[in-house]
């Protein structure tokens, strides 16, 4: 007679090796050292987070005209609602902050139009390089079509932070080109101008470039012409980040494996040719995200303009802190502005990892 | 014959190296015409405004006071002295910020690496928080919403011996009386018998492959010197400890609050930057190192010091490089809340007096390149002693 083997059904793991508990005990509680940083780490919060809070949202005040409406012992944060307008456009007319929205509205959807899959794309960047920019410079300045003349002295805020980054990024980007071409090329007169260049710009400050771009460009003009502050900080920052640019590039050019440079040669193509049909769109895909990691930087960098006189989004909150009816609200409005700039910029460093990951194809020596 | 020779006429222009040679004459022809004609616009317009080129200036009295100066400094002196004492401030907000952004760095990034979830957590959102802040911005923060807020003198925060108001922090200033030279004798003695000592035992490991605890029996020696040295010339030093009158602090080490606003944004803002570059390097040493280093017998303390730490080393020192150099150049920033460095002495004060904007703004380029170019030569230099020594 044949004995069934019938095992007793298994039991459960351990209540210490599974779930909620399992987890503590691996990730904050394995040893004595890590029991002490965890509540080292929960005692900082302690510190940090319940005073947050309450100036924050508990005790602050959401309406009000003025200072003296903020009742609660917390932030005050009617200073961000009554300054929000020349936060984000300066000093621009009220009346006249639709064109600014407009120009914005355009560029959103000219960019949405790359999603269908019918549009020439190559038109299409034509369209947003060349003729986009002076639609949204005489809807920003005005003086045809009967729209107002807008000084660019007006200018400021989160639209002047906006212009000043996009407008560098995006002119230094050809001149990055040429530098880090030049620099690569064997040609020794044009590759010592390159690098003199780019290496002196290196080594200094910003603040130094913004100051030449401010004091010195007009010493260097014949008399009589001269241009006004906001292109002649341009000028600098478009300098400055194309030296920058330049060195990203190369390396782009320099993680193209030679054999590419020898078979655009080998098939008879001229130089111009052969870097701009084999080698720069190979280049150009592998340091998107390095341009991105530059325009982030230039986007932080724009701050640097409050200190010769421009009143961007940080140098408005510094004006509107001043303001006698509203002091002591310096804290709201750095909080304010940080997170708009911690937004935008974590927002895009994001975005260039999840580029990096998908262009994670071929030339990765392994 | 006569057939290459017409080639070679209607080839000028063909050939590569020609057509570089042309481009080039070309280019430096742009180059040295708009240097000129920049620098004839220059001169008159310098000619126009009865502004005399030339460093002269730097001999005449400044006539403006500079508030944090450690050599001595009255507005009687030169605009020379003035540059002194601005180049000198930014030396030391440069080389204590890089100290300390180090410091925190590595910490940073080794409690971003941490197994305790927690500690990871909090370094991560401290590394993203401040890296995608503006410098300007955290500076400001730090001067005009924290500092600005401390308590007037009168009512300021005690915290032992140092002291928290407004117009700074007060801390005990060591004050050294007769017979500390035999200290400071002591010290650079022991250093140099330590120093010795690490010399012999690496050679002798070399040569024998006997092992001495070098490195903890002179970081010892150094201490009993030290402190034997103090015992004998019996304790000559001493604080002179900040007083708090009823409406003032006064004595003792006074760090102003602008040099501790960009100390402490420079320092937490590219230590944000460093911890990143230290997680990057330590993550780049294969697991595989750790394995091999641990079935060789070694202790956990040595694998990291002997095997993974001089791999890390090498990846993480040329980008360190550029965070020095970042650091150093932003440094200039302190000169929007009135820190008397470099940008804000010369090409701020300086320049709105004298109008001599070239000078100026040459003078500070040339600093911040002279500077840039030290750190790298030397970075380069102990980036060469760590590297691979390939066969």
């Amino acid at each position: 007679m044949a004995i069934e083997f019938k095992p007793s059904p298994s039991l459960p793991p351990p209540v210490r090796s599974v779930g909620a508990v399992a987890w503590v005990r691996q990730n904050l509680l394995s040893s004595p050292l890590n029991v002490f940083l965890t509540l080292f780490s929960v005692y900082i919060l302690y510190l940090i987070i319940p005073p947050v809070v309450e100036w924050g949202i508990i005790n602050a005040s959401f309406d009000g005209e003025s200072k003296a409406d903020c009742t609660g012992s917390g932030a005050c944060w009617s200073f961000i609602g009554v300054y929000f307008d020349q936060f984000m456009y300066g000093l621009y007319p009220s009346e006249e902050t639709w064109r600014i929205n407009l120009a914005l509205i355009i560029l959103v959807i000219l960019i949405g139009v790359f999603a269908v899959k019918t549009v020439n794309k190559l038109y299409l960047s034509l369209v947003i390089i060349l003729a986009y920019p002076i639609v949204a410079y005489f809807l920003f300045a005005g003086g045809v079509f009967g729209l107002e003349v807008v000084e660019t002295s007006l200018w400021g805020g989160l639209f002047l932070t906006t212009l000043l980054g996009v407008v560098g990024i995006v002119t230094s980007f050809p001149l990055g080109v040429l530098l880090a071409l030049g620099r690569q090329s064997n040609m020794p007169i044009a590759k010592s101008v390159c690098i003199v260049f780019i290496e002196t710009i290196r080594a200094v400050p910003l603040i130094t470039i913004l100051f030449m771009a401010s004091v010195m460009i007009p010493l260097f003009l014949p008399e009589g012409m001269n241009f006004n502050k906001l292109l002649r900080v341009l000028i600098g920052i478009t300098l400055f980040s194309s030296a920058y640019m330049a060195e990203v590039i190369r390396g782009g050019l320099q993680a193209i494996p030679k054999g590419q440079y020898e078979a655009a040669d080998a098939s008879g193509l001229s130089y111009w040719q052969s870097m701009i049909l084999v080698i720069l769109p190979q280049a150009l895909k592998l340091v998107i995200p390095g341009i991105v990691n530059t325009f982030i930087g230039l986007f932080k960098d724009t701050t640097l303009v409050y200190i010769v006189g421009m009143f961007d989004l940080l140098g408005r909150i510094q004006a509107a802190t001043h303001d006698s009816n509203w002091l002591g609200t310096t804290m709201e409005g750095y909080a304010f502005a940080g997170f708009i700039y911690w937004a935008a910029c974590f927002g895009m460093s994001r975005y260039s990892m999840r580029i990096e990951r998908k262009l994670e194809t071929g030339h990765k020596r392994n | 014959m006569s057939e290459k020779t017409t080639s070679s006429n209607k080839s000028f222009l063909n050939d590569a190296a020609n057509r570089a040679l042309i481009f080039q004459i070309v280019l430096l022809a742009i180059v040295v015409f708009v240097g000129y004609y920049l620098f004839s616009n220059l001169q008159a317009n310098l000619a126009d405004q009865g502004i005399s080129t030339g460093f002269a200036f730097l001999n005449q009295p400044a006539g403006f006071p500079v508030l944090i100066h450690l050599i001595d400094y009255t507005e009687a002196d030169t605009y020379g002295r003035a540059f002194a004492v601005a180049l000198i401030n930014t030396l030391v907000i440069s080389l204590m910020g890089i100290v300390l952004a180090t410091i925190i760095g590595v910490i940073m990034g080794l409690a971003r690496l941490s197994s305790n979830w927690l500690v990871a957590r909090l370094a991560t959102v401290y590394i993203e928080t401040l890296r995608n802040i503006p410098l300007l911005l955290q500076m400001f923060f730090w001067y005009f919403a924290v500092l600005a807020a401390l308590p007037i003198p009168k009512n300021s925060i005690i915290l032992g011996d140092f002291f928290l108001n407004k117009r700074g922090v007060y801390s005990p200033n060591p004050v050294t009386q007769d017979g500390f030279g035999l200290v400071i004798a002591g010290f650079v003695f022991s250093i140099i018998a330590a120093i010795a000592l690490i010399v012999w035992a690496k050679k002798r490991q070399t040569r024998t492959g006997l092992w001495f605890p070098a490195y903890w029996s002179s970081l010892g020696m150094i201490v009993v010197i030290t402190v034997l040295a103090l015992v004998i010339s019996g304790f000559p030093i001493e604080f002179e400890l900040p007083q708090k009158s009823r409406f003032n602090v006064t004595g003792g080490m006074v760090l102003p609050p602008e040099f501790v606003a960009v100390l402490i944004a420079l320092s937490t803002y590219t230590g944000a930057f460093i911890a990143e570059i230290v997680r990057a390097g330590i993550l780049s040493v294969s697991w595989g190192q750790t394995e091999a280093a641990r079935s060789l017998g070694l202790k956990d303390s040595l694998t990291q010091r002997l095997i993974v730490l001089p791999q890390a080393l090498r990846v993480i020192i040329p980008p360190l490089t550029s965070q020095f150099l970042n650091l150093t150049k932003n440094s200039s920033l302190g000169a929007a809340i009135a820190y008397p460095e470099l940008v804000a002495v010369v090409m701020g004060t300086t320049l709105n007096q004298t109008g001599q904007a070239i000078e100026s703004i040459g003078l500070c380029m040339l600093v911040y390149g002279t500077l840039s170019l030290t750190i790298s030569l030397f970075m380069n230099w102990y980036n060469k002693k760590m590297s691979l020594a390939e066969r």
